[in-house]
């Protein structure tokens, strides 16, 4: 059943597929973002209590979204590294820190800009808010722990231990807002049955959410290459790309000069 | 448009410190990882390509020492 994913184990599938994919996700995100952004400060109503401010929920809601999504993405693939040694599955793990760590900043200081004029204070050390920031410390511990090994077969196994471990925390951020008493506000768009949201205000933010979706997985594809490139240097096909891509390079280019020399 | 003008939109109902700053720091680091993610995608193939030649120059002095003995 999931034989069609093994050929991807192999580095150049992997790097394949995120040249394929990449073009894609740059268009949808530049899209989404676009429609998503405009039509949620200049089109989408006011709201009723908070006025203009609440606006800032069309970049707080996709990111603090999306910053758990890639989490469990990353934590995913740091199982499947653990469970069948795909060197991919780490190199994947590693790509999707950078971006889920951005997500939770964004996340945090929209909150943070949010929360100053609505509730009086930039931080408070409340349920949502902690559990939110120790995620961004969970990413920057998975990045942190990886650069520390030479090894990075070992670093991705550390690493990883490190990203499933912290899955724990996924769920406290998702169910704090009910376990304990909090500043911050309920859910709003995960009950789909009944969204206390009206629809011309969560049409832009469902448009955002895929937009910041599509931008995530565009930077991965980048970062996934950076990470097969760095890791498969002495490799003949990464040496051939490397090379291709440096001659085709203008003139000038000091890596293009000594390259002609050379030849 | 929810705004009656251009001055209006931007003032966004008196919360227009909030708010930009928000939209702006988020598009800023959005556009720094993107950034810095192609940078070093290009970087790093100009690395392989160095790395190859230096690999290339250390064979190459090496068969010249051989060749000299």
């Amino acid at each position: 059943m999931w034989k069609w994913l093994h050929p991807y184990a192999k580095t150049e599938r992997a790097y394949q597929l995120c040249l394929t994919l990449q073009p894609w996700f740059w268009v949808g995100a530049l899209a989404c973002l676009s429609v998503g952004t405009v039509w949620g400060l200049a089109f989408a109503p006011q709201d009723y209590q908070q006025g203009d401010s609440f606006r800032i929920i069309y970049i707080h809601v996709p990111s603090a979204i999306l910053s758990m999504g890639t989490y469990v993405a990353m934590a995913i693939a740091a199982l499947v590294g653990m469970v069948w040694q795909w060197r991919t599955a780490y190199m994947s793990m590693i790509a999707m820190a950078p971006i889920g760590a951005v997500m939770t900043f964004i996340a945090l200081f929209t909150g943070a800009a949010w929360g100053k004029p609505m509730w009086g204070a930039w931080w408070v050390w409340d349920a949502r808010l902690t559990s939110e920031l120790i995620l961004l410390f969970l990413y920057m511990g998975v990045i942190a722990l990886y650069g520390a090994f030479e090894d990075k077969q070992q670093a991705g196994k550390a690493a990883g231990v490190m990203a499933l471990v912290g899955v724990v925390n996924i769920p406290i951020i998702h169910y704090s807002v009910e376990w304990w008493n909090t500043l911050h506000q309920g859910a709003t768009i995960s009950k789909f049955d009944n969204p206390s949201i009206a629809p011309e205000m969560l049409w832009p933010l469902l448009i955002n959410l895929l937009g910041f979706a599509f931008f995530i997985g565009a930077v991965i594809t980048v970062r996934l290459r950076n990470e097969i490139v760095l890791r498969e240097m002495h490799r003949p096909w990464v040496q051939a790309l490397a090379m291709n891509k440096a001659l085709n390079q203008q003139p000038g280019d000091a890596a293009t000069a000594s390259l002609k020399e050379g030849s | 448009m929810q705004f009656e003008s251009f001055a209006d939109f931007l003032n966004m109902g008196g919360y227009a410190f909030y708010v930009w700053l928000s939209f702006g720091v988020t598009f800023l680091a959005m556009g720094i990882i993107a950034i810095q993610s192609f940078s070093k995608h290009r970087d790093l193939l100009k690395q392989v390509v160095v790395e190859k030649e230096r690999k290339a120059r250390i064979k190459k002095a090496r068969q010249q020492q051989q060749d000299n003995t």
